[in-house]
């Protein structure tokens, strides 16, 4: 039994889903956040997969990988600051009640 | 990858990632969610090092595990939020008929495809590799990045701000 690209983008795809379904079906906006985490790291597993199988000496996946860690790191701060704005002017993070410019 | 140990090193972290994705998005408290986040985060990093990551596997303990976890607990702290907990909206069913069907085709996709698997040995180590490539085929994508996150490090600072 060997462990192949195909199991680490199964694992990749699975996390991915499941940060799907956060992102989709959760209230608090805090959350939200956390879900779009996992479906970053869900893609930096496919990432560095595709790197180790596909091209083992030439590390592409993994400087993408670095660059989707940064850009990651800038969302979640612009993000969660954010979210602590909303909180300041509504007092809540409930994204339900985020419908100011619902027509 | 056919050592039988590391077989078995393989799907013991992707279970234990696996569920602690799962605590995330289906746990009803907001900080128990944030500590399966962190533990999603240890779960991947042991997979980078499982595909001979080893200088990703240590940035994804410091900036995810480490920095963006502690970001997100004081983002929890601070909305006093928490009482209401982590509850799901009425699209709940829906959601997760669209992630279950996401997933057949994904899982579709990946078993479909031949993939053009190299037979070569990965590298022993990647930091060296990764910073020389950093500072010459990248260092465009490299500068454009770090404007980006002084951009976004001055943007939380003013949105965040009580004024």
């Amino acid at each position: 039994m060997t462990i192949g690209l195909g199991h680490f983008l199964t694992l990749g795809a699975v996390l991915f889903c499941i940060g799907l379904y956060g992102v989709l079906a959760k209230r608090n906006a805090i959350v939200i956040l956390m879900a779009i985490e996992l479906m970053f790291n869900a893609i930096n597993v496919t990432m560095v997969a595709f790197s180790r199988y596909i091209t083992p000496n030439m590390l592409t996946g993994q400087v993408f990988a670095i660059f989707i860690i940064t850009v990651a790191a800038a969302e979640a701060a612009v993000g969660l600051g954010i979210i602590l704005c909303l909180y300041r002017n509504r007092e809540t993070v409930d994204a339900e009640q985020f419908n100011l410019m619902k027509w | 990858m056919s050592d039988p140990v590391l077989v078995v090193v393989f799907y013991l972290i992707s279970a234990i990632t696996v569920v602690a994705a799962l605590g995330v998005v289906l746990t009803r408290n907001i900080v128990y969610a944030a500590v399966f986040l962190v533990g999603t985060f240890a779960g991947v990093a042991g997979i980078f090092v499982l595909l001979n990551a080893d200088f990703l596997a240590a940035v994804q303990l410091l900036v995810y595990a480490g920095a963006i976890a502690i970001l997100i607990i004081f983002a929890i702290m601070m909305t006093r939020d928490t009482r209401k907990g982590s509850r799901s909206n009425e699209q709940r069913w829906p959601a997760f008929i669209m992630a279950v069907l996401m997933l057949a085709v994904l899982l579709g996709g990946i078993s479909q495809t031949i993939w053009p698997v190299s037979v070569l040995a990965p590298l022993e180590t990647t930091t060296e590799k990764l910073g020389k490539l950093l500072l010459n085929e990248y260092i465009l994508p490299f500068e454009v990045v770090s404007v980006l996150l002084v951009a976004a490090m001055i943007g939380a600072i003013v949105i965040s701000r009580e004024d």
